[in-house]
C-alpha cells in the first residue's frame, strides 16, 4: 500500500513521456529517440531560468514550455526531420540518435555535471491518505497527466488540426491533394512533441528525481519507450496502462525485493517490460521499413587482399613512429574498428539495425580474459564462438521484429546485459584482466590487431560478393519478395547476426588485450549506440566506412585533448558524433558513401567525356553546315 | 492579386479564361522527360477525356496540372492564372481537386475523419460536406465510423469521389478511377461523373478504359509517348485510338 502513490506517480511520469513519443511518431512517422534528450534539455533550461537566473518559476515554466519548446520542435523539424519523411528507416534512426547524443553532450558542456542542481519546489508540503504520505507535487503530476491525456485524445479525435496531423502521416501526398499543408502540419506536430517532452522533463525533475542529471533524465525517458511500445506506438489508453504497470512494478520492486537483487534488477524492470512487450505484442503497420541501400561497386578479392596487406604494413610503419601515448589510441581505434566491421555486415549489408554490438564485444573481452588462461588462442576462439552463439540466440528471439522494433529490442538487450551480466559478474565499475595472444610488445600487438581487422574486412567483402551476400541484400530489399521465392529468410538473418556477433566479440577480445583491463563501462549500451552512429557517419554499407570510423575513433582523444579541452567542452567527440549523425539526414551514405559516389561520378564522366565532346562537335558542325 | 488571395476569395475561376490550360508544357522526372511539349485547354463546364496506352504520360500531365510535377518549360494556367510554381496544397485550396488511382483515401482514418480532412479545400463546412457525401452515397453514412482502409474498393472510390463534389471544387482531375474495380462499379462511378458534369463542373478525366470515359466527354485527346496524337470530338478521336494503342505506323 505504501508504494502505491510512488508507483502511480512514476507511472504518470512515464505516461507523459510515452504519450509525447506516440504523438510525434503518429504525426510524423519518425520514432524520435531524442525525445528524452529534448525533455532533459528543456528541464535544464527551466532550472537555468528559475534557479540560475532567479526568474519566478511560473514564468520560467511558461517560457520553457510555450516559447522554447515549440521553437526547439519547429527548429528540429525544419533543419533535420523535413528531409527524412521519405528517408530509409536506418537514417531516421541514426539522425534521431545523433540528436540524442548531441543534446546530451551539449547539456554536459553547458551545465557541468558535477554540480548538484535542484529544481524549485513549486508545490511544497504533503498530506496523509489512509496512512500513506502523499506530496502535493504527486497530486499535481497526476492531475497534469490526466489533463494531458484527455486533451490530446480530444484533440486528435475531434479537431480538424488533430485529424489532419494523422492524415499527413497516413498519406502526405493525398493530404496535399486535399488542400492540407503537409509541411506546416508536420511542423506543428514537432512543436507539440517538443512541448510534451519539456513538460515531462520538468515534471520528472520537479517530482521524484529532485535533482538534475543529464544521463539519468535521458534514460528515464527511455523507460517511456516501453510504455509506448505497450501502446503499439498508437493507442493512448494502452500506453497509459503500460506506463502505470511499469511504475507500479518499479515501486513494488523497491519495496519488496532484497537489496542485493535490487541493485542489479531495479533499473532493468522497465527495459525488461520493453523487451517482452516487443516480443509479445502484435505490432501495427510500420510507417516505413526500408533501408534504401545504394548499389555499390563490388571490391574484387585481389583488391581487397592487396588493400588489407597494405593496411597491415601501414599500421606496422605508423606504429613505429608514434609515441607511446598516441600508439595507445591508434591500437584502440583499430580494435574498435573490428567491432564496426560487424555492423557493416549486419546493418549495412543486411539492414538489420543492431544497437548491441558493444555488448557482444564485451562478451568477447570477458571470455578472452576468463577462459584458457587469458592469453591463449583458445581464448580468442572462445571470444568468437561464445558471442556468436549469443548472437544466434538473440537473433532467434528477435527474429520477427523489424525496423524500429528491432532497434529497440537490441537496445533493451544491451541495457539488460549491462545490468544483469557485466555489472553482476564484474561489479559496477569492476575490472577484468585480459591478456594478449602470442605477442606482447605494443608494436607487434598493433600488427596483430591490424591483421585481424584486415582478415575480417576481406572476409566481409568476400561474403558480400558471394551467394550469402546476395541473399542478405535480397532480404534487406524485400522480405516479402524473398518469401515468395522460397528463400530461407530466418536462416539468412540468423547467420548474419551470428557472424556479426562473432566478429564483434573478436574485436572486443583484442580491445581488451590492448587495454590490459576492461570494465563494464567499456561496453555500456550508450557506447553501442555511439558505435552505430560512428559507423553510419563513416559509411554504413562500406568497409572503407569502418576504416574511416576506426581512424576517427583513434583520433578522438587527440581531438579532445587539443580542441575540446582548450574550448572547455568536456565531451567534444560525443558532440561531434551527434552532429555528424544528424547531418546524415542530408547524405545518408556517410563519408565513404559520398566518396564512392564522387568516384563513381568521376568514372562516369571520364567514360562519357570524350564521347560527349565528340557528339557536341558533330552537332556544331552540322549546325554550321546547315 | 496573388493566387492565395484569389483562393481565399474563391473567385479564382470567375474569369472567362479556360479552367485549365497547358501551353507547350515539357515535364518529367529527373533527367527523363515525359511530356514533350503538350498544349491543351479544358473549357469551363466541360468534360475532357484524356486517353492513351500505358506510359503515354497521362498521369504526369494530370500531376503537372495540379502542381505535383513542375514543368521544365511551358506554362500551366488555372482559371487564367499562371501557376507553374504554386504548391499543390494551395492549388487544392483554390479549387483544383485531383483524385488519383489507388490512393484516394486515408486508410487509417475513419470515413468521417476523411471527410473532415477534405474540408481543407473549399469553403464548405464539415456538416455540409458530411450531409452531401452521405446523401449521395448512403452506404458511406452507414460506415462513417469505420476505418477507410477496411472499406471495399468501390466504397473507397466513393469516399474519394466525395472530395469531388462535397467541397465544390472548380476543376476536378480524375486519374484512372476504373483501376481494379468491377465494371458495374465503374459504371456507377461514371454516372456520378456524368451528374457532376451536368451540374456544370469542369472535369479532366484520365482513362485507359476508353468507352466509358468517351461516353461522358465533350472533348477528348489521345496521348502517346508524351505527345498528343489526336484531339477533338469524342467520336472523331475514337477512330485514332486503336492506332495509338497498337502503335500503327504513322
Amino acid at each position: 500500500m505504501a508504494y502505491l502513490p510512488v508507483g502511480i506517480v512514476y507511472g504518470c511520469l512515464y505516461a507523459l513521456t510515452a504519450i509525447g513519443l506516440v504523438v510525434t511518431y503518429n504525426t510524423s512517422g519518425i520514432f524520435n529517440f531524442a525525445h528524452g534528450a529534448e525533455g532533459m534539455f528543456m528541464a535544464f533550461l527551466y532550472w537555468q531560468l528559475a534557479v540560475g537566473w532567479g526568474v519566478p518559476w511560473p514564468i520560467a515554466m511558461l517560457i520553457v514550455l510555450l516559447v522554447i519548446g515549440p521553437l526547439l520542435g519547429a527548429g528540429i523539424e525544419k533543419v533535420l526531420m523535413r528531409h527524412l519523411y521519405s528517408a530509409p528507416l536506418a537514417v531516421t534512426l541514426v539522425v534521431t540518435l545523433g540528436l540524442l547524443l548531441f543534446l546530451l553532450y551539449l547539456a554536459d558542456a553547458i551545465w557541468t555535471p558535477t554540480i548538484t542542481r535542484q529544481p524549485p519546489d513549486i508545490v511544497p508540503g504533503n498530506f496523509h491518505l489512509f496512512g500513506v504520505s502523499v506530496t502535493w507535487y504527486d497530486v499535481l503530476v497526476l492531475a497534469v497527466s490526466i489533463a494531458v491525456a484527455l486533451l490530446l485524445t480530444a484533440f486528435f479525435r475531434r479537431t480538424r488540426a488533430g485529424i489532419t496531423m494523422r492524415a499527413v502521416v497516413d498519406d502526405r501526398e493525398l493530404a496535399a491533394r486535399a488542400g492540407a499543408s503537409p509541411t506546416r502540419t508536420s511542423q506543428l506536430s514537432w512543436m507539440l512533441g517538443a512541448f510534451l517532452a519539456g513538460l515531462a522533463g520538468i515534471m520528472i525533475v520537479g517530482g521524484r528525481l529532485q535533482q538534475l542529471d543529464q544521463l539519468n533524465l535521458t534514460i528515464l525517458v527511455i523507460y517511456g519507450y516501453a510504455a509506448a511500445v505497450v501502446g503499439r506506438l498508437r493507442n493512448f489508453r494502452l500506453t497509459v496502462a503500460g506506463a502505470m504497470l511499469i511504475g507500479l512494478l518499479q515501486a513494488y520492486a523497491v519495496g519488496y525485493l532484497p537489496v542485493n537483487l535490487l541493485t542489479n534488477l531495479g533499473p532493468v524492470i522497465p527495459i525488461a517490460v520493453l523487451f517482452l512487450a516487443l516480443l509479445v505484442i502484435p505490432h501495427g503497420r510500420l510507417a516505413t521499413a526500408r533501408f534504401g541501400a545504394k548499389t555499390r561497386r563490388l571490391t574484387s578479392l585481389r583488391t581487397s587482399l592487396g588493400t588489407a596487406v597494405a593496411f597491415v604494413v601501414g599500421a606496422w610503419l605508423v606504429a613505429g613512429f608514434l609515441t607511446a601515448g598516441d600508439l595507445t589510441y591508434f591500437g584502440r581505434g583499430i580494435a574498435l574498428g573490428i567491432v564496426l566491421l560487424s555492423l557493416v555486415l549486419l546493418t549495412g549489408y543486411g539492414g538489420q539495425v543492431s544497437a548491441c554490438q558493444m555488448t557482444f564485444a564485451g562478451l568477447g573481452a570477458f571470455f578472452m580474459g576468463k577462459l584458457f588462461g587469458g592469453d591463449s588462442v583458445g581464448g580468442l576462439i572462445a571470444a568468437f564462438i561464445i558471442p556468436a552463439a549469443a548472437g544466434a540466440v538473440l537473433a532467434l528471439i528477435v527474429l520477427r521484429l523489424r525496423g524500429i522494433y528491432l532497434a529497440l529490442a537490441t537496445l533493451a538487450f544491451a541495457y539488460m546485459m549491462d545490468n544483469l551480466f557485466f555489472n553482476k559478474e564484474l561489479g559496477v565499475g569492476g575490472i577484468l584482466q585480459v591478456g594478449r595472444f602470442a605477442v606482447h610488445s605494443e608494436q607487434a600487438f598493433v600488427v596483430e590487431i591490424a591483421v585481424v581487422f584486415g582478415a575480417c574486412a576481406v572476409a566481409v567483402l568476400a561474403l558480400k560478393r558471394g551467394e550469402f551476400g546476395r541473399r542478405l541484400a535480397a532480404v534487406n530489399d524485400s522480405e516479402v519478395a524473398c518469401a515468395a521465392l522460397g528463400m530461407n529468410i530466418t536462416g539468412t538473418k540468423v547467420v548474419a547476426f551470428t557472424l556479426a556477433a562473432g566478429i564483434a566479440g573478436l574485436g572486443g577480445a583484442l580491445y581488451g588485450g590492448w587495454q590490459h583491463v576492461v570494465s563494464p563501462n567499456d561496453f555500456g549500451f550508450l557506447l553501442s549506440l555511439t558505435a552505430l552512429l560512428i559507423i553510419a557517419i563513416g559509411g554504413l554499407d562500406t568497409v572503407a566506412g569502418a576504416f574511416l570510423a576506426a581512424l576517427f575513433l583513434a583520433l578522438t582523444p587527440v581531438i579532445q585533448q587539443h580542441i575540446g579541452d582548450s574550448l572547455g567542452i568536456p565531451n567534444l567527440v560525443g558532440l561531434l558524433v551527434g552532429l555528424g549523425a544528424v547531418s546524415l539526414g542530408r547524405s545518408p551514405g556517410g563519408i565513404a558513401g559520398s566518396l564512392s559516389d564522387a568516384a563513381e561520378w568521376l568514372r562516369a564522366r571520364r567514360a562519357a567525356g570524350p564521347a560527349l565532346d565528340e557528339r557536341r562537335r558533330e552537332e556544331v558542325s552540322v549546325r554550321v553546315a546547315s | 492579386m496573388s493566387l492565395a488571395e484569389a483562393a481565399s476569395d474563391a473567385d479564382l475561376l470567375d474569369e472567362p479564361a479556360p479552367a485549365i490550360e497547358l501551353i507547350d508544357v515539357r515535364a518529367g522526372y529527373g533527367r527523363v522527360e515525359v511530356l514533350h511539349g503538350i498544349s491543351l485547354a479544358v473549357e469551363r463546364g466541360t468534360v475532357f477525356a484524356l486517353l492513351g496506352p500505358n506510359g503515354a504520360g497521362k498521369t504526369t500531365l494530370l500531376n503537372t496540372a495540379c502542381g505535383f510535377v513542375r514543368p521544365t518549360t511551358g506554362c500551366v494556367h488555372v482559371g487564367g492564372f499562371h501557376v507553374n510554381d504554386v504548391a499543390p496544397e494551395v492549388l487544392a485550396k483554390a479549387g483544383v481537386a485531383s483524385i488519383t488511382e489507388g490512393r484516394g483515401v486515408f486508410p487509417n482514418l475513419t470515413v468521417s475523419d476523411n471527410l473532415r480532412v477534405f474540408t481543407h479545400a473549399g469553403n464548405e463546412s464539415y456538416a455540409g460536406v458530411q450531409e452531401r457525401a452521405f446523401d449521395r452515397f448512403p452506404r458511406l453514412g452507414e460506415r462513417r465510423n469505420q476505418l477507410a482502409g477496411t472499406l471495399s474498393g468501390g466504397e473507397r472510390q466513393m469516399l474519394a469521389m466525395c472530395r469531388a463534389f462535397a467541397t465544390e471544387p472548380a476543376v476536378l482531375l480524375i486519374d484512372e478511377i476504373s483501376m481494379g474495380l468491377a465494371p458495374m462499379i465503374v459504371h456507377g462511378l461514371y454516372e456520378v461523373v456524368g451528374q457532376l458534369a451536368a451540374e456544370g463542373l469542369t472535369i479532366l478525366v484520365v482513362e485507359q478504359f476508353a468507352p466509358v470515359a468517351l461516353s461522358v466527354a465533350d472533348k477528348a485527346a489521345v496521348m502517346r509517348l508524351g505527345n498528343i496524337v489526336a484531339m477533338g470530338k469524342p467520336d472523331d478521336v475514337a477512330d485514332s485510338l486503336s492506332e495509338a494503342y497498337l502503335g500503327a505506323a504513322s
